[in-house]
């Protein structure tokens, strides 16, 4: 076994793909404690006070940047969002030149979404602040993986040994990728499952099973995960119509029945109703598309914290 | 002005020399190459011993490099990727039309070999466009693009856009004797991709570019090629796929050669997750394939079914490198490592012997374009590259010659460079590091 993670390694969170099981225990542990500051009248902890944090987002996005926005003002830390609309920046000045502008300012720690993989990467080479990546490109969305760990764990008491089945675009999906490597990481059997247009090449080497039949990846799972379709990607005709994909892929209270019994159904959100998932089922009692959500506060609150967090700086001062 | 170089290894495939030979020169032409040669009593002659640890080949020419000029001079201009190929052990290179504007017409031909002349460093021959403006519909003006030098017609960094412009530019240059060179690649197919598509750039989330749309592009030109009976060339070749398709068509006599760049023979996509992830030094078109890829390369250049080394040396300024992976712009410098890494991945590895490496380097490419070269005959311009072969070599991409650093190489060290570089009798590089070739710097 490994030994119990104290602190995260690295000044950046990139991917899980860089995290050892270790590490993602020690912040599923930290987040639910973070999700019982959640819970208090005063929902608040000076934990982060005196940190600025930046967000700075190249894509648009609601859930992720308001989620970590709520969970860094319940540290207590300076924050403040940029958002930059892409076609500003063809115009404009380059990422690294406006990573080294923040930078000048002293932040302790940026939250990026951006558009390419990697750019979090880039981003972390060039700055000495920690860099957290907030989905890039199709690479990694890992506090979205984390997340739903969490949640999993929270409804199952573990990760391993869990038939997780995760269906929908997994080619452009960042999601996917931070899902895969935690899950598996932690010893779950994940089941990949999809039109083979929108599977990424090599599919199985990422240590999934993967299928085109959506009743065998759904038979006796634990939890049933529906990627989005990207509505605006899907022009390139990686499918005949949404109405065909709903009826091969979409999951239908006939096929959840085909899950274990306590299955939970799971939507990184947002969704599209009658698309991936049947209104029944996304509102169920299976599902638990709305904890995900809560749950996400409390994670990021944990990355946060352990990130930039913690008193390292004074005992070494 | 004479000049004796003595004692060194004379390589020549095309007259099937290997050993130790005397080559005299004369006034920037070889006049003789022999055992012991005596120098006249008469005139002054200039006797330079190079010692058997030199091997004196035939110069060696890239048929595929880009100059960047017109249009691009930050990135490189004629002058400085001439001084680049000497530099690199190249005494001729041959540039695509992809400039701003296009080299689609005679004048811009002339413009080119008139800063290749000003420059007076390595010979430079221009391939003209195949469609005017590279843009795929029209033919450009072949003709007088060939009168006034070009050597042959390609649209490279795009593939010759359709089928039927395919087959009309192999029969209009056919008429010329010119090869038609295709940058393969279906785009379609290649769609917005960045990284060879499979595991590796499926692990980074890279879109990928499959190898079907290297090798039915190359199996179309075999088609046309067949078809039409004009010689088509495939650029830059990097997929087993297409070699195979390649090494099919010449068995059945079609007129079709290829070349393999150095990169391609030397990495393969799992470089792009480390020492480096997302290196855009590792970014190119055709990319980095799989190793299996790599592999069936290598053996191409072993049993012949390769014809060229060349490098597709593609300078780009660091700003155009120093972003996102998605942004950067595609493709490497190559003048100045390739023929060490000939030496070491290919030659000291015992893929290749040394001859079958000038072949490669020297009398393939000449005998394709059709150029002078390529040979070590009486009465030839004395254009020789002198390699070191056991020299050890650190890459430094800050002493490069070309304008542009955009190497994955850069720190590596290899067995194996470059002594000097002659053109017309006139040594243009010798390389401090090489003793033994320390008597050309005088001479």
């Amino acid at each position: 076994m490994n030994d119990k993670a104290v602190r995260l390694r690295g000044k950046d969170l990139l991917g899980i793909a860089d995290l050892t099981a270790s590490e993602i225990s020690l912040v599923l542990d930290t987040a639910e404690a973070m999700k019982e500051v959640s819970a208090r009248p005063i929902k608040k902890v000076p934990a982060l006070r005196g940190k600025t944090v930046i967000n700075l987002f190249y894509e648009p996005s609601t859930r992720t940047r308001t989620s970590f926005e709520v969970a860094e003002k319940r540290l207590s830390a300076d924050t403040l969002n940029i958002a930059i609309a892409t076609s500003s920046v063809v115009k404009g000045e380059t990422l690294i030149d406006t990573a080294l502008n923040l930078e000048a300012m002293n932040p302790d720690l940026i939250v990026m979404r951006h558009a390419s993989s990697g750019s979090c990467h880039l981003l972390a080479r060039t700055c000495k602040a920690g860099i957290l990546n907030a989905g890039d490109g199709m690479l990694e969305h890992p506090t979205q993986g984390l997340l739903d760990a969490f949640t999993i764990r929270e409804r199952k008491g573990r990760l391993h040994g869990l038939k997780v089945a995760i269906i929908g675009d997994m080619l452009h999906s960042r999601v996917f990728r931070s899902n895969v490597y935690l899950l598996t990481k932690m010893g779950a059997e994940v089941w990949a499952c999809g039109p083979p247009t929108l599977m990424p090449a090599g599919i199985e080497q990422l240590g999934v099973r993967a299928t085109t039949d959506v009743e065998e990846a759904v038979k006796d799972a634990d939890a049933v995960m529906m990627l989005r379709i990207q509505l605006e990607r899907m022009q390139g005709g990686f499918f005949p119509s949404l109405r065909e994909y709903f009826q091969v892929f979409g999951m239908t209270p006939e096929r959840v029945r085909l899950a274990k019994p306590d299955a939970i159904i799971m939507h990184p959100g947002p969704m599209n109703r009658g698309v991936e998932i049947a209104s029944e089922v996304a509102d169920g009692p299976a599902s638990v598309i709305l904890d995900q959500v809560a749950n996400g506060v409390a994670v990021r609150m944990a990355v946060l914290y352990l990130l930039a967090g913690g008193g390292d700086d004074e005992t070494a001062a | 002005m004479r000049l004796l170089l003595k004692g060194a290894r004379v390589i020549d495939p095309a007259s099937g020399v290997d050993g130790a030979r005397d080559i005299l020169i004369e006034d920037g032409v070889i006049a003789l190459v022999d055992r012991d040669i005596t120098p006249a009593e008469t005139g002054h002659t200039a006797i330079v011993e190079l010692g058997p640890s030199l091997v004196v080949c035939p110069g060696f020419i890239d048929m595929h490099v880009h100059l960047r000029e017109p249009g691009y001079e930050h990135k490189e201009t004629v002058a400085t990727g001439a001084a680049a190929a000497v530099a690199g052990g190249f005494t001729a290179v041959a540039c695509m039309p992809n400039t701003n504007p296009v080299n689609d017409s005679a004048s811009v031909t002339r413009f080119i070999l008139k800063q290749a002349a000003e420059a007076g460093l390595a010979r430079v021959y221009p391939i003209g466009a195949v469609s005017k403006g590279s843009d795929g519909k029209e033919l450009a003006e072949m003709a007088d693009m060939r009168d006034a030098g070009c050597v042959a017609f390609s649209d490279d960094g795009r593939p010759v856009a359709t089928a039927l412009l395919m087959r009309r530019a192999l029969e209009y240059a056919g008429m010329l004797g010119l090869p038609v060179i295709d940058h393969c690649e279906d785009k379609t197919l290649a769609g917005e991709g960045v990284a060879h598509e499979g595991f590796h750039a499926s692990q980074l989330g890279l879109r990928g570019i499959p190898s079907a749309a290297e090798d039915v592009m190359v199996e179309r030109d075999v088609v046309l090629a067949a078809m039409t009976g004009s010689h088509a060339h495939i650029a830059h070749l990097s997929t087993s796929g297409a070699l195979r398709a390649v090494r099919a068509a010449k068995a059945r006599g079609v007129r079709v050669t290829c070349e393999v760049a150095p990169h391609h023979f030397t990495l393969s996509d799992d470089r792009l997750m480390s020492p480096l992830a997302y290196d855009t030094n590792l970014k190119m078109n055709p990319p980095l394939r799989h190793a299996h890829d790599r592999e069936a390369l290598v053996e191409g250049l072993r049993d012949g079914s390769v014809d060229v080394i060349a490098t597709d040396h593609a300078p780009h300024h660091a700003d155009d490198k120093t972003v996102e992976f998605d942004r950067a712009s595609f493709g490497i410098v190559g003048l100045e490592t390739a023929v060490s890494l000939s030496l070491d991945r290919l030659v000291h590895a015992g893929v290749v012997s040394l001859p079958r490496m000038v072949e490669l380097l020297s009398t393939n490419p000449a005998r394709i374009l059709r150029v002078p070269g390529g040979r070590l005959q009486p009465g030839d311009a004395a254009d020789l590259t002198i390699l070191a072969p056991d020299l050890g070599v650190t890459v430094s991409a800050a002493a490069f010659s070309s304008k542009s650093r955009n190497t994955p190489f850069d720190g590596w060290t290899l067995r194996g460079g470059v002594a000097a570089t002659i053109v017309g009798g006139r040594a243009l590089f010798v390389n401090a590091d090489v003793p033994a070739a320390a008597g050309l710097r005088r001479s």
